[in-house]
């Protein structure tokens, strides 16, 4: 009952590679457009904050199809990504790039919120003191925004991990390739006694999820303590 | 040797000032909301003059008329906050440390241990700013803007947050710091006795604009 068979350690390992490389590619470019989101007045402004927010709000199967759309073998981007050998369509890193996606709103938004929070005073201290723009931002501005860059982190992964509609639509479901967590719950539970196998994986998916909140909660605490200087 | 010369427009409040600063302290001293903060800000590069020129030293760190506009990170300009803005994530080591590291200077243990002793924060050096009592913050803001090697140094109502029982203890280090170093002080304060305890020259600020400059016989008007 409890053994977990290799097709479906196959998908927790799927699921845990996709969500963290989806993770860790986003979170430079999340930062970088957190900070000019938070910081910076520009044209187009409101366009490109709703650009990032719409995974959040569309229906995950549109954004799935819009990628097909974009990214597929035969898409507006597919076919030159594939001649320098960068192909998403039926492969991991199309699983990696939906979920990137996906995540995105939550991982610009909670890193804003803690980018908005920093003291702008600080930074005016840190220019008097010689600091550029760069080296303000590296020393006082992401230091000081940690915990909500973690917390941003954590949050984006859990979504990645739980991604589902836009991921089979973009890169189908199968098996070893593009079956996470979910794809594989759903395949289960379509086939007549499925239902014992899906419940393991339901309870991996659990566990998963709660390990992440409570790395994220050890590190969100420690970080906390440094930025309030104690 | 500063001078300055600028006008600014905040809303509806209008900035005019004009003066000179000569080696020693020259206090700006004015009610609060005069605007001898936002003056000190444009020498410090953190307030864009709408018109005008600053020069220090020789040195045009701003001129409307010939466009330069020197950023603040250039300026070399000191700058002690009324509310300290010692960086909380780091230890008070690290934040003396900060204006030099940051300017590209050469780690130099001889200027760190004077400032050290001059200002008594030896016993400080590896807590963080949180655990730090009023007076000692405002003490290390005074060392890191020291460390940073500047040729003016800017004080804006530096002990304004301390109660007088801490003015009296922090006072005396403004005043060694002035008989001890040649750096040329601007000390902004709304407080008669405290800018007659360590100016020698006051220019006088009301409503934006300079009123009057001259010795501390101006406090007593």
């Amino acid at each position: 009952m409890f053994e977990v068979t290799p097709q479906e350690w196959t998908a927790v390992a799927l699921s845990l590679r996709v969500a963290s490389v989806a993770t860790a590619v986003s979170l430079p470019f999340g930062i970088a457009l957190a900070w000019l989101l938070a910081r910076k007045q520009f044209p187009g402004k409101a366009l490109l904050n709703a650009v990032i927010y719409l995974p959040l709000v569309l229906p995950p199967v549109v954004t799935g199809y819009l990628l097909l759309i974009a990214f597929g073998r035969r898409g507006i981007f597919g076919g030159w990504l594939a001649d320098i050998g960068i192909v998403f369509s039926f492969r991991w890193t199309g699983a990696a790039l939906a979920c990137g996606v996906m995540a995105f709103p939550l991982l610009v938004g909670a890193i804003r919120l803690s980018i908005e929070a920093v003291d702008r005073k600080l930074e005016d201290a840190a220019a008097t003191l010689g600091a550029n723009r760069a080296w303000t931002v590296l020393t006082v501005t992401l230091p000081l925004a940690m915990p909500g860059i973690i917390a941003g982190a954590v949050l984006a992964f859990a979504r990645a991990l739980g991604e589902f509609g836009a991921t089979i639509t973009f890169v189908s479901n199968i098996p070893g390739e593009t079956q996470t967590i979910s794809a594989a719950i759903y395949t289960l539970t379509q086939v007549p006694g499925g239902d014992a196998q899906a419940l393991k994986l339901v309870g991996i998916a659990v566990v998963i999820a709660f390990a992440a909140l409570i790395v994220s909660e050890w590190f969100g605490r420690r970080a906390g303590a440094r930025v309030h200087g104690v | 040797m500063l001078s300055v010369d600028v006008d600014k427009t905040l809303g509806d409040f209008a900035i005019q000032a004009q003066f000179e600063g000569r080696s020693g302290v020259t206090a700006l001293f004015g009610p609060s909301g005069s605007g001898k903060t936002s003056i000190v800000s444009m020498i410090a590069g953190l307030l864009r003059p709408d018109r005008g020129r600053i020069v220090v030293d020789g040195d045009t760190l701003f001129d409307s008329t010939a466009e330069i506009d020197q950023p603040a990170h250039s300026r070399r300009v000191g700058y002690v906050f009324q509310d300290g803005r010692l960086f909380p994530h780091l230890t008070i080591a690290r934040n003396l440390d900060y204006g030099r590291w940051m300017s590209g200077l050469a780690a130099d243990p001889k200027a760190l241990a004077s400032v050290v002793e001059l200002l008594d924060i030896g016993h400080l050096l590896k807590r963080r700013p949180g655990a730090l009592s009023g007076g000692e913050r405002q003490r290390v803001a005074l060392g890191r803007a020291l460390l940073m090697q500047p040729r003016l140094l800017l004080l804006d109502e530096p002990l304004a947050s301390l109660d007088s029982a801490r003015k009296r203890e922090i006072l005396p280090y403004f005043e060694k710091l002035r008989d001890e170093t040649k750096l040329p002080m601007i000390y902004v304060s709304h407080d008669a006795a405290e800018v007659r305890q360590i100016a020698s020259r006051v220019v006088r600020i009301d409503g934006g604009k300079v009123t009057a400059t001259g010795g501390v016989e101006l406090l007593s008007t």
